[in-house]
């Protein structure tokens, strides 16, 4: 058996489908480090991805997960450096294959392996699971899935650490999944590399808690941190995030040397509270994290130390995520300039509102703001402006709709307030906004038993 | 008695969770942390958000990261890809949290 190694780095390369391209290559190139974690799957990536699989059965995957892995697959190979990435999607075989033709491409063929983890796809088995009783209630409103069900786009089940763990038990040099979880893909390497047992909660939980702290990339090494922010040094060259784990599941998270940002406890705790529900209750497929147990310790310049970290038993279930087509909307601006530039926009709002109203359209809901006076704090802000000297402000009127026709004629009433409306009103380049399909997330709980991960790992 | 705002003495990060926003507060110094326990209460934080959220307030205590993490529900238009709000995400709830005045001895 091979020798256990005295600690772990695993590198953020990416926080969401979208990221910093350069993070990636730096974080691989910047310093040593054993492993890349790069997150895709935001809830609503999902079923993007199902309607491009829809339009191609080769598609439905991150496709820049492609030319990132160009650019950084032979450094990856001659470092020995693994890398875990959701960026799968609902077609995880086609980007492996993908990434299988590229390696070969590069003549990496007979140097790299690799692992595929599938199973997280639930949509062709939905009408076997609601006739078996399986109801897939709302998590947010307890309805059943069966409201929806002739509407939806996609479903998967979150699944955890183990099938990632597997695929590097077999060998893999690249896990390419499906929708595993954020934390999951961080937690499977730390599993794979100091053996953690399946019933080593404490363990589980950390390696979760340091998932958690890296999954958004550099929101927690200087990134939209609100502490100090405007001296936070050279966020041009920010440093992503680096996880340096000891088997004890104490872990330090720190940056490569010579990159921008900041690691401090300020900046770990903002990041270690975002998205988060009860905090002692930290629910993944994997355990249960607690944390109200985490402690942090700044152990020098740009190096967090976290330690404490309690966890539980998993719970019987998973997570499922639905996306189901929902309606329409639309969103329309102009611009109003100085005198009276916030009475002016209100002015228009009421004038397209009793327009809207005249031609007895139907809508869901109809929501103004005043970008420049309350969008951001609504009527926190409105107390604490001036508002009668404000210099510009921008009319922000959205509608949302089942009925496409009616969002399509909001869209054409825009317009004419620029010459029918209130004076001084400009930023209308844009032209006509468009009416936009809205597709929903439908969040649910299945039991843990009704879904079987299933992993492949291939040789290049 | 002295009047402060929540800017003075914590800082904030907001994300969501469907149509509800959570705002984690955190104590600049872990001094102001019983200030936050004391005076940030659900209640208190339901009034400040009247009117921009249509559900309760729950409130979370870290006290090992002097924090508070307070959920917002009914915060986001229906949340996500729904919502025709400029903060569909609940990004910036933090520093209206922020905004928020307490008092305390002098």
């Amino acid at each position: 058996m091979k020798a256990r190694p005295a600690t772990v780095r695993i590198a953020a390369g990416q926080g969401f489908w979208g990221d910093w391209l350069e993070a990636p290559y730096r974080q691989v190139t910047g310093g040593p480090v054993d492993y890349l974690m790069m997150d895709y799957l935001a809830e609503v990536t999902m079923s993007i991805l199902q309607k491009q699989k829809a339009r191609d059965p080769s598609l439905g995957y991150a496709r820049d997960f492609i030319p990132l892995m160009e650019r950084i697959l032979p450094t990856v190979a001659e470092r020995g450096i693994k890398i875990t990435a959701n960026a799968g999607g609902v077609n995880p075989q086609a980007c492996a294959q993908a990434v299988a033709e590229l390696a070969r491409r590069l003549r990496l063929g007979g140097k790299l392996r690799i692992g595929v983890v599938t199973g997280d796809d639930l949509l062709g088995r939905l009408d076997g699971l609601l006739a078996r009783g399986h109801e897939l209630r709302n998590l947010d409103t307890g309805r059943p899935l069966s409201d929806v069900r002739d509407r939806v786009l996609s479903a998967n089940a979150y699944l955890g650490a183990w099938p990632v763990v597997d695929a590097l038990r077999g060998g893999a040099d690249v896990v390419v999944t499906g929708r595993v979880t954020d934390t999951g893909l961080t937690l499977g390497p730390l599993i794979h590399a100091f053996g953690w047992r399946p019933d080593a909660w404490d363990l589980l939980a950390a390696g979760t808690v340091a998932g958690h702290t890296i999954e958004c990339g550099a929101q927690c090494s200087g990134g939209n941190c609100l502490v100090d922010w405007e001296r936070i040094p050279d966020l041009a060259n920010v440093g992503y995030p680096i996880v340096d784990a000891a088997p004890d599941g104490t872990f330090e998270i720190f940056k490569h040397p010579g990159t921008g940002g900041r690691i401090s406890v300020a900046g770990v705790t903002e990041q270690l509270v975002y998205e988060m529900g009860n905090p002692a209750e930290y629910i993944t497929p994997d355990c249960v994290a607690d944390f109200t147990t985490i402690r942090l310790e700044q152990k020098g310049k740009d190096r967090v130390r976290v330690s404490g970290v309690k966890g539980r038993p998993a719970t019987d279930k998973l997570k499922v995520s639905v996306a189901y087509f929902y309606g329409y909307k639309a969103v329309g601006t102009l611009v109003y300039a100085w005198p009276d530039a916030y009475k002016k926009a209100q002015a228009a709002d009421r004038i397209l509102r009793q327009r809207l109203a005249d031609l007895d359209l139907k809508f869901e809901a109809v929501l103004t703001e005043f970008v420049g006076a309350d969008a951001t704090h609504g009527p926190l802000a409105r107390a604490a402006a001036r508002l009668d000297e404000l210099p510009e402000v921008q009319l922000r009127i959205g509608v949302r709709s089942r009925d496409k026709p009616a969002v399509e004629r909001f869209t054409r009433e825009i317009a004419p307030l620029i010459l029918n409306g209130p004076p001084s009103v400009t930023g209308f380049a844009g032209g006509r906004p468009k009416p936009e399909e809205v597709v929903a997330y439908w969040p649910a709980l299945l039991d843990k038993h009704m879904v079987e991960p299933c992993v492949d790992v291939v040789e290049v | 008695m002295k009047r402060i705002r929540l800017l003075d003495i914590a800082h904030a990060r907001s994300g969501d969770k469907g149509d509800t926003a959570n705002v984690g507060l955190i104590a600049l110094k872990p001094a102001y942390y019983p200030i936050l326990v004391k005076h940030v209460t659900a209640a208190r934080v339901a009034r400040h958000f009247k009117g921009m959220i249509s559900g309760p307030v729950e409130r979370y205590e870290l006290p090992n990261l002097h924090a508070l993490n307070f959920l917002l529900h009914g915060a986001l238009d229906g949340g996500g890809t729904i919502s025709l709000k400029t903060d569909a995400q609940g990004k910036v709830f933090s520093t209206a949290l922020l905004r928020l005045e307490v008092e305390i001895p002098r």
